[in-house]
Formats: structure tokens, C-alpha cells, sequence
């Protein structure tokens, strides 16, 4: 079984874990995922691959804890044996030499943006990435991305870090300042995506999303991913993750990725009193 | 009035009183006991030349096992099904028996067939029970490796033939846990799982490998197996695939589920257990669109998950259901409703994006379409709502593209099936071959297993030379 060989806390809410994984880190490219279960009664969950090393045979991924499943996820150690790792899945994102990108991550998302950001940095395109968070403590990769972009923004709502506000009030700012971009990917939570997006697209610029809707196999055998894409109806975990942000409908997407909140909050609730001894 | 001549007529499996099974996941027959199994079974006129064989996708030796019934030998009896058939408990269960040896026996003439099927069972039911694992006869090692792509029914079959004959097997499984529709698909009531396991078991005690949560096309592709990784055949058996929608409005509303969704959560993902982490919805009034033995699955499950009201809906009559008839029988004895003759065109949501209803429209039969069958149509002005909070899609599957995608020199059908010869299960690509679903498009357990059997005999033949 895949062992964690590298634990790391990246803030009060995120991890990073380094995978043992020779045949994924071998396959894989930016902007697949993989599918893990942390126990033998836990939920399949998608993760992006953060990154990886085909010669060291590892992947990394990086999550937050948000339910039971990722809280479980957290308490592993380094050393622990993962129960189930399945990739990579997905459809690669599409690299080429767009010339000038901008590239914006929110949150946790600036997670699977980084070895877009990457890629495209390696295929010759000039990168001016932004990272956004709720506050300073949720800011991750600084540093990585500082080093594979051209210019790196930061803003936070609360400004506790970098300029004040959201990532996409910046995006405004550039625009009317006159930068022109070719190309525009965003990752992060789906409200920010759509009204990111929306004001890319609004400019002219091609504009790509990595959508993480609720998913079971990963492999396209249920459906539950599925999301309206120019009036047709996709898979994210094989036609994706990545689409084209200006053909997805965002309110049908947002509304689906809250088709179990109820049921969520009860198994996290139920968790939790495990975890303090209190009959639940 | 004399008895003395008048045959005895077929024993009925004793099966879970139908209101108490609707609330339980628990298997609804109970098997044969022994008296009720060698009663069966002395029916059996051991015809000379036995029908019942043709009717078998995989020549399981029906008059010879059920003889040894008769005889007291019930171990043997269940091995001789496994001489020909690897997995006797589970097609005990499943198969279709009533189209096929049940059919051709030479007392279905009289409605009075012998139960081969509940036989079957009870043998290997026997086996499991009461006798430890004996290596059956096996072929020396021949030093050759095969690859086998997903763990249902074809792939499961292929790799005990190919063990059995001396070949090292890998078996390589998508998902966590293996089985294929076996353990995603087909319910607990209809299929435990833990008979599931225990075939498997005995699979892996005869030596075939299993690499789990491998999934071919993107952990490794074909090629990558086959000259990396010295595979020297590889066998396709990777199921159905991706689940078809109606492509009516509302479809993507929150408690719209294929068929594939809802089971696999519930089968594999055991929501149906209180401490699964994986949620459903449990839905108090639940419509499935759809005429098969998925559709039929999957109300049945939504009942026991607590449905109020579980309803099918189909667009023909029940004459032209595909499911098998034990199954409507089942479901109707459970209180399943149907409504025959119904086609949905769209479903409702409320404004927070959950489905409210299904709305329908009421369907005649006019001319026989391509198929034979007589076409659906609608008739103006006769629509109707059916209120719900579940819909789920049993229309049938699309195949998966992931294989067919990353090996560019198989070919493939105009509907993205792998294209495969029905009798030996070569593919156009040399030492590749394929079975089951991915190649007819959705089908039966026995078909594919029929398939994985043909493929294994081709492998044993261009790999070793004809014998």
C-alpha cells in the first residue's frame, strides 16, 4: 500500500502529504487527480496531484480539512500506509505557448494550480500568478509559485496578507490598467471560479477552470459529477476536470456540490464525538 | 384417484416473507436444505443427450452434477460444476436460467423444468459451507504472463480458466474493492457479497494476483503492460461503462441518479449501513426510469432505504421488460409499483435544486421498430406529474473510453465498444483480447463469462500453440 513517506502542516487547516507512488508520479500530469480512501468505511475523495517526481516515484497532495473524510486523512502520520490510492485520473490540462497567462488560485485551490502554473511556465508562457485567501493563515505555495511565475500577487479578504480583498478585484485592477493576458486559468472554491471567470471572459481572455464536483469512482462509471458544459451534460472525472469556463452553468454546478451538506454535517458531528469520548 | 404416475412437480426455493424482506437487505431465497435439493434433483430424467447443456454459455454439466446430488455427493457435485464453471454460487444466483438450460429442458414443455439454477446453488452453497479449499487439478507453470483488465464476471472467469491451465494471473481492478457489478451493481438481497468474496478467495488460493485500484488506461496503459512489464496477453474486460441520461430538462437536479450512482453508493460504498461515511439520499417517493434488472435493482433498494411510494416507470408494457420475470415477480410480490406505458420529459426541481417531480407522458404501442419490439408513442395531451424527491436513470450504459483511449491500434465499434469476436475474443490488436460488456454493451453475468471463458481458450491456443 502507498506509504506517506513526508507530512507537512502547510496552516491550521492544510496538509501536505508526499506519496509513495512510483507508477502515478510515472503517468501523471498537471491537472489530473487521485482518487484516496482513508479507511475501510471512508468515502472515495478526489485530490488533485499538487505535484510529483517520477524518478523518486512520489506525489504530493495538498488538502484542507473540511469533512470527516479529509479530518481522518489529517491524522495519519508519516509512515502510515494509505488504504486506497487510485490515479491518475482526469484529462491533463492542455499546454501550449499562449504567451502572456494569468493564472489565480483561491484557497486550497492554489494547490492544484501550481503545477499548471508550472507547466505552462515550462512551455515558454510568461506568468503573472495570483493567490488568494480568506486570511494570511490560509495562504499556501507562496514561495513555490514566487519562483515559477514572472510576477506573484497575494491578497487576502481580511488583509492580513498582501493587498486587501478578493483575488478577482485585483484581476479588475490589472485589466483596466491596460495588462492584456492570452490565457486565464482559475482554481479555487466555485463561487469564486464563476465571478473570476466572469470578468476574464468579460475581457476577451480564454478562460479555463478545474471543477471538483462530488465524485464516487472517479473513472466514469456513475455520473455524479456530472455538470452542464455548453448546454450538454459532462463528466468532470473523464471530459475534465478542466473546461472552459465561459460554456459551464455555474448555478446548477453549485447547487449540486450541496447535495449532501446535511448528511455531511452529521457524519463530521458523529466523528467528532467519537474523537472526545462523548456518546454521540 | 392414482398418484403413483403423476410426476413430481418442481420445489419452489423458500424465499423471505415479502413485507419483511422490503425492510431488510438480507438474501431473499433461502436456498435448498438437502431433502428439498435431492427431491429436486431425482426429478431429473438424465436425458441421453442433455439439452439443458446447449443452453449453457459455459457447458456446465448439468445431468452429471445434478446425478450426484442425487447420489449423497454434493462436494462433488459442486466441483463438477467448477470444472467448467469458476464461479457456481454467484450464476446460481444470477443467471438467467429460465431463458437458457431451464428453457431447453425436456420438461419445460410441461411448465415443469428442473430447477438447475437453485441446484447449482445449493452445491455450491454446500462446498462453501462445510468443505476446506482443495487445489483442484492444476497444469504445471508454462512461464507465461496474462493481464486481466477488471474483476467482474468476464475478467474473474478468464483468470481461473488461465491459472487453472499454468499461465501467472493479474487480474488489475479500477475500483477498491473486487467484483466489478458483482459488488457495485447487484444488491446485497440479490448477491452477498460475502459469496462474492469467497469466490474471489478461491481464486487468489489458486494463485491469480489482484492489483487493486489500478486502473488501465491511466495507472498503466495496455501497451505499457505488454512491453514494459512483460505481459504477454491481456485480457479486456472492463464492464460497462459510463451511464446514459434521458437528456430531458432537469436531469443534473439534485436526487437525479444513474442507476450506477445509486447502487454503487449503496453496494459498494455500503450506505445502506448506518456507518458508512458515503451518503444517499433516502427518498421517500422514488421513481426509476427503466425496464431491466438494474432498474429493477435499483427500486427494490430504494424501498428497503425506506421509500414510502417506490415506482418504476417504462415507456413499453411489461411483455417487452428486459428483466428477467423472477425479478418483476420479486418486485411486485415487495410492492414495488409500475407504471408501463410512461415516458418522463422533464424533471422538476424546487429552487433550492432538489427534485420535486417527474413529469411523464402516457405512451401507446404502435408499429414493431428495428428491434421487433413495438414502438412506444406518445399520446398528445395526456401529461401527468408523478411527485418524487428520487429519480433514477436504469437506461443502460455508454462504454468507458479510458482503454480504447490510450490503445490507439484496438479497434472499436461506432458506439466505442471494443470490437471483439463473440466465438474466441480476439481484438484487432495481437495477444489483446476482450469480453463482457465493454464488448456487447450491457449484458448478462453468464454472457460474460461465456466471453471470458472463449478469450481464455484463445489465449491458451496462440499462446501455447493449438493442444
Amino acid at each position: 500500500m502507498p506509504k506517506i513517506i513526508k507530512k507537512e502542516r502547510l496552516s491550521d487547516l492544510v496538509y501536505r502529504y508526499r506519496i509513495d507512488a512510483p507508477r502515478i508520479a510515472k503517468m501523471r500530469k498537471a491537472g489530473q487527480f487521485v482518487m484516496i480512501r482513508p479507511t475501510t468505511e471512508g468515502e472515495r475523495i478526489p485530490l488533485t496531484i499538487a505535484n510529483a517526481n517520477a524518478k523518486e516515484g512520489w506525489i504530493e497532495i495538498i488538502f484542507q480539512m473540511v469533512g470527516k473524510s479529509t479530518k481522518i486523512l489529517s491524522i495519519l502520520h508519516e509512515g502510515d500506509e494509505i488504504i486506497d490510492l487510485a490515479g491518475p485520473l482526469g484529462k491533463p490540462t492542455h499546454i501550449e505557448k499562449f504567451g502572456n497567462c494569468l493564472c489565480i488560485g483561491g484557497g486550497v485551490g492554489t494547490a492544484p494550480l501550481y503545477p499548471i502554473v508550472r507547466s505552462l511556465k515550462e512551455a515558454g508562457n510568461t506568468i503573472t500568478t495570483i493567490i488568494g485567501a480568506r486570511n494570511s493563515e490560509l495562504i499556501m505555495l507562496e514561495e513555490d509559485m514566487k519562483a515559477t511565475s514572472d510576477r506573484l500577487f497575494v491578497t487576502t479578504d481580511d488583509g492580513s496578507r498582501g493587498q486587501k480583498g478578493f483575488a478577482a478585484d485585483l484581476v479588475k485592477k490589472l485589466l483596466a490598467d491596460g495588462e492584456k493576458f492570452d490565457f486565464c486559468v482559475v482554481i479555487g472554491p466555485a463561487i469564486m471560479m464563476k465571478f473570476t471567470s466572469a470578468i476574464t471572459i468579460a475581457a476577451g481572455i480564454k478562460t479555463f477552470v478545474s471543477l471538483n464536483p462530488i465524485m464516487i469512482d472517479g473513472t466514469g462509471m456513475c455520473g455524479g459529477c456530472r455538470i452542464t458544459v455548453g448546454k450538454q451534460t459532462k463528466f468532470a472525472c473523464v471530459d475534465g476536470p478542466e473546461f472552459d469556463a465561459s460554456l459551464i452553468d455555474w448555478d446548477e454546478m453549485i447547487k449540486r456540490l450541496g447535495a449532501y451538506k446535511k448528511q455531511e454535517a452529521n457524519s463530521l458531528e458523529k466523528h467528532n464525538c467519537l474523537l472526545t469520548g462523548r456518546p454521540s | 384417484m392414482n398418484t403413483e404416475n403423476k410426476k413430481p412437480s418442481k420445489v419452489a426455493m423458500r424465499e423471505q416473507d415479502p413485507k419483511v424482506r422490503a425492510t431488510n437487505f438480507q438474501e431473499v431465497p433461502l436456498g435448498y436444505s438437502i431433502e428439498e435439493a435431492v427431491a429436486e434433483a431425482s426429478r431429473c430424467l438424465q436425458c441421453k443427450k442433455p439439452l439443458c447443456m446447449e443452453g449453457c454459455p459455459v457447458n456446465v454439466k448439468i445431468p452429471e452434477f445434478i446425478k450426484l446430488i442425487v447420489e449423497g455427493k454434493y462436494k462433488e457435485a459442486a466441483r463438477t460444476i467448477k470444472e467448467t464453471n469458476a464461479l457456481p454460487a454467484i450464476c446460481g444466483r444470477v443467471c438467467p436460467q429460465e431463458t437458457q438450460c431451464e428453457q431447453k429442458c425436456i420438461l419445460a414443455k410441461k411448465g415443469n423444468q428442473i430447477a438447475v439454477g437453485n441446484l447449482e446453488r445449493f452445491a455450491a452453497d454446500f462446498e462453501m459451507a462445510n468443505f476446506e479449499f482443495e487445489m483442484p487439478v492444476m497444469k504445471p507453470k508454462n512461464g507465461k504472463k496474462v493481464g486481466i483488465v477488471g474483476s467482474g464476471p468476464a475478467g474473474l472467469t478468464a483468470a481461473g480458466e488461465l491459472v487453472k491451465e499454468g499461465f501467472e494471473v493479474t487480474i488489475f481492478e479500477a475500483l477498491h474493492e473486487p467484483g466489478g457489478v458483482l459488488v457495485y451493481g447487484i444488491p446485497e438481497f440479490r448477491l452477498p457479497k460475502e459469496i462474492v468474496k469467497k469466490e474471489i478467495n478461491y481464486l487468489e488460493k489458486l494463485g491469480v494476483k489482484l492489483e487493486r485500484n489500478f486502473i488501465v488506461g491511466k495507472t498503466a496503459t495496455v501497451d505499457d503492460l505488454m512491453k514494459e512489464e512483460g505481459f504477454d496477453a491481456i485480457f479486456i474486460g472492463s464492464g460497462a461503462g459510463l451511464p446514459s441520461f434521458m437528456r430531458i430538462p432537469g436531469e443534473n437536479s439534485i436526487g437525479v441518479y444513474s442507476a450506477n450512482e445509486y447502487l454503487t453508493r449503496s453496494n459498494l460504498m455500503k450506505a445502506y449501513l448506518e456507518n458508512s461515511d458515503t451518503p444517499i439520499i433516502r427518498g421517500k417517493r422514488v421513481v426509476t426510469v427503466g425496464g431491466g434488472n438494474v432498474a429493477m435493482d435499483s427500486a427494490r433498494t430504494a424501498q428497503r432505504l425506506g421509500a414510502a411510494i417506490s415506482t418504476i416507470v417504462y415507456r413499453r408494457t411489461e411483455a417487452e421488460m428486459p428483466a428477467r420475470s423472477a425479478e418483476i415477480h420479486h418486485a411486485k410480490e415487495e410492492g414495488i409499483q409500475f407504471s408501463m406505458l410512461t415516458n418522463p420529459i422533464e424533471v422538476i426541481a424546487g429552487t433550492d435544486g432538489f427534485v420535486k417531480g417527474l413529469r411523464c407522458l402516457r405512451m401507446e404501442l404502435g408499429e414493431p421498430d428495428e428491434s421487433g419490439r413495438r414502438r412506444p408513442v406518445a399520446i398528445s395531451g395526456s401529461e401527468f406529474v408523478i411527485d418524487c424527491d428520487v429519480v433514477i436513470i436504469a437506461i443502460g450504459n455508454n462504454p468507458n473510453p479510458l482503454i480504447q483511449e490510450t490503445t490507439p491500434d484496438i479497434k472499436t465499434s461506432k458506439w466505442g465498444t471494443i470490437e471483439a469476436n463473440e466465438a474466441d475474443g480476439r481484438t484487432s490488436k495481437k495477444f489483446v483480447y476482450a469480453g463482457g460488456d465493454i464488448v456487447t454493451g450491457a449484458a448478462t453475468v453468464i454472457l460474460a463469462m461465456g466471453a471470458g471463458k472463449a478469450a481464455a481458450k484463445s489465449i491458451v491456443e496462440d499462446l501455447l500453440g493449438k493442444q
